[in-house]
């Protein structure tokens, strides 16, 4: 769990990232010594010291400043800058945000003091750095290599079956061409790339194979064992990547071919189970869940004082717990206390995280005492609004994570949800489908309305009027654990659906 | 002489008692005038009397939609009074079996309407003060107004609800009140 909450606050992470998940665990098992960044560049490679502190993974700013050449400013009310080139950076203390030409970029912990030096997490350097860096920056995190510039690091995951004959398989991500060539007692493998995102495992010395090891960034040897007669090597393009296979026979191994190698991943059984540990492969990596209301704004209030509010941000919380605990999948909460978060607050903070699912809990009120039931809302747009979204504001060529310039379309802030409306309404149903029978619906189990705190956010986006707190027998009912963990368990596999539909690509 | 004061100083007092009423009857027509791009009621030119019908909008039986209801209501001439005829309907206090989705003591201020049909319609504060907090109540309240207007006036094509003479946010956190909205009798049962 840990290791995908690592991999999920990543926000480079890509569905390649899979890969690095599984080799995560491996290159952390092998790096007992003190943990440490490897930054690659075409000038080589170098270590910077990382501190680890919970979830976070830290490193000195002064450090990234000697290796990426940029200068640290102390400024006014605490704040200091780094200056690259022109380009600065402005950091605050206790501030988990930076801001880059007006910007605002989030990164997952503020910048804190050691002793004189500053630690910043590591992604300031693809979320933050890479902003104005002169070339690509590649954080690999799971692997803790930084990648300078355009260089070819493939992902390598390797498995190794220590029978007669003896199998190592190596997966490649990207596709990547290799050569492999016997010398005396050795079989080397070339690989076609500037270096190697890999974790070699640790094998059991036997009479076929006696280690596996790196030879130099991008060459892997074999070291054969006294038994070894022949060795049969063979490619097959996978989807994104490449797989290589190598068979070591030995002396009196049986003349026939080997059985070939498997004609999919999933023909032999993966290292992990990725359809659980890959919640990047679905599309949906973050989830901002937005409790209504908060600190003077009570929302609703029950008869028998029951506050949307608090009942808000309990479910909330339970939600969260599940999604997190259960799928992997971030989950941001756009408020974790009492407090009044501004509507547009709430979608900034979904905005600014990339987070790829909205959903703002409510509680209803009616002026009949007797409604009674829960609602899912999504956007509508009247004319005057869709008339503006079509009066595109253009696009703009903007620095992309990782260096680089993107072209960007440029939509108005207040009409973000416009594109996402379809898949907001997706959504809606799979969410009215899981809750049906479970928690009583309105006989309008669905509606559309143009709620403001939807019309921003920038991601399919819903708002779940959980039922109606004027409701006498509603009010109990909702206050309860059995209501919110129901209601949980049914959001949870709507979220779930939706996940599974988006990854088919048939939404 | 304390008498002959006396009136000297009732007489002065009635003097600046005359003259405030008469600037802050120009600043009023002077704020009406520049804020009025199309149809400006400056005088209320009601037929006493005279009465059309038209469709307003109160809770339904199940809370959850508006039910429309024909009702007569005072004949104002031209676009924007009978606008305001409209609305000082819809937001009037009913009695059982119908219910106003418009929090009571709620005041029409002024209303406006632009020569390209949007109106704007400004209310006391206790629209947003005596208001539930609910996004069903927000909804209803929001489009008893828009569709009374819409419903009944071909000339309004959309409706932005003012407070106390400015744009707000939401009533109660909930539905954009930063533009106007168009009719949406999927709200109406």
């Amino acid at each position: 769990m840990k290791l995908l909450r690592l991999s999920s606050v990543c926000a480079a992470a890509t569905a390649a990232v899979v890969l690095s998940i599984v080799t995560g665990p491996r290159v952390g098992g092998q790096a007992a010594a003190p943990p440490s960044l490897t930054v690659f560049s075409k000038d080589g490679r170098k270590t910077l010291p990382l501190t680890v502190n919970g979830d976070q993974e830290l490193v000195f700013l002064d450090d990234l400043a000697s290796a990426f050449q940029f200068t640290i400013r102390d400024e006014s009310f605490g704040t200091f800058t780094v200056a690259y080139k022109g380009k600065t950076i402005l950091l605050t203390p206790d501030q988990p945000l930076v801001s880059i030409a007006g910007r605002l970029v989030s990164l997952p912990a503020a910048p804190t003091r050691a002793g004189r030096r500053w630690l910043v997490p590591v992604e300031f350097t693809n979320r933050a750095l890479a902003l104005v860096y002169d070339a690509r920056l590649d954080l690999r995190k799971p692997s803790r290599l930084l990648i300078v510039g355009d260089l070819r690091v493939p992902r390598v995951t390797m498995r190794f079956e220590n029978a007669d004959p003896a199998r190592l398989t190596v997966d490649l991500v990207p596709r990547t061409n290799s050569t492999v060539a016997q010398d005396n007692n050795t079989l080397t493998i070339r690989f076609d790339a500037d270096g190697l995102d890999a974790a070699v495992p640790a094998i059991q010395p036997g009479p076929l194979v006696q280690a596996v090891r790196v030879l130099d960034p991008a060459t892997l040897a074999i070291d054969l064992g006294p038994r070894f007669g022949s060795y049969r090597a063979s490619t097959q393009p996978l989807d994104t990547s490449t797989r290589l296979t190598i068979d070591v026979l030995s002396a009196q191994s049986p003349s026939q071919p080997a059985p070939p190698p498997p004609a999919a991943p999933d023909t032999q059984p993966p290292p992990l189970d990725l359809s659980t540990l890959n919640p990047g492969a679905g599309g949906v990596r973050t989830i901002a869940i937005d409790p209504g209301h908060g600190g003077e704004d009570e929302g609703v209030k029950g008869p028998r004082g029951t506050k949307e509010k608090d009942l808000a941000l309990a479910v909330a919380r339970r939600l969260k717990a599940a999604i997190e605990g259960r799928l992997g999948i971030r989950v941001l909460l756009t408020r974790d206390e009492d407090r009044n978060v501004p509507l547009d607050g709430r979608t900034a903070m979904a905005n600014n995280n990339k987070a790829d699912l909205f959903i703002s809990l409510h509680a209803n009120a009616s002026f009949r005492k007797t409604a009674a039931g829960a609602s899912i809302l999504y956007a509508s747009f009247d004319r005057e609004a869709e008339q503006a979204a079509r009066a595109s504001l253009g696009s703009e060529r903007l620095p992309a994570f990782g260096g680089g310039l993107r072209e960007v379309d440029l939509v108005f802030w207040e009409l973000a949800q416009i594109r996402h409306v379809k898949h907001s309404a997706e959504l809606a149903m799979f969410l009215e489908e899981q809750l049906h029978d479970k928690i009583p619906l309105s006989a309008h189990a669905v509606d559309r309305a143009p709620l403001d705190v939807l019309e921003s956010a920038n991601m399919p986006a819903v708002m779940i009027e959980m039922g109606y707190l004027t409701n006498d027998e509603q009010e109990n009912q909702m206050a309860g654990a059995d209501f919110q963990n129901t209601l949980v368990q049914a959001v949870f596999d709507a979220v779930l659906r939706f996940r599974d539909t988006m990854r088919s690509g048939t939404p | 002489m304390p008498r002959r004061n006396l009136i000297i100083v009732v007489g002065f007092l009635a003097l600046i008692a005359v003259v405030a009423v008469g600037i802050a009857i120009a600043v009023s027509r002077w704020n009406r005038g520049s804020r009025t791009p199309a149809a400006a009621a400056v005088t209320p030119p009601v037929t006493p009397g005279r009465r059309i019908k038209a469709r307003l909008f109160y809770v339904g039986a199940d809370g959850t939609r508006l039910a429309g209801v024909e009702r007569e209501v005072a004949y104002g001439e031209g676009t924007v009074e009978q606008a305001r005829q409209i609305v000082e309907a819809q937001i009037a206090p009913v009695t059982e079996p119908l219910v106003s989705a418009v929090p009571p003591a709620t005041r029409l201020r002024a209303i406006f309407v632009t020569e390209l049909g949007n109106a704007y319609v400004d209310f006391s504060r206790e629209l947003v003060m005596g208001h539930s907090g609910g996004s069903t109540d927000e909804l209803l309240t929001v489009y008893s107004i828009v569709n009374a207007l819409t419903a009944n006036l071909p000339a309004v094509k959309s409706v932005q609800l003012l407070v106390d003479g400015k744009q707000l946010e939401t009533l109660a956190g909930h539905v954009d009140l930063r533009r106007p909205l168009d009719r949406n009798l999927a709200w109406v049962e």
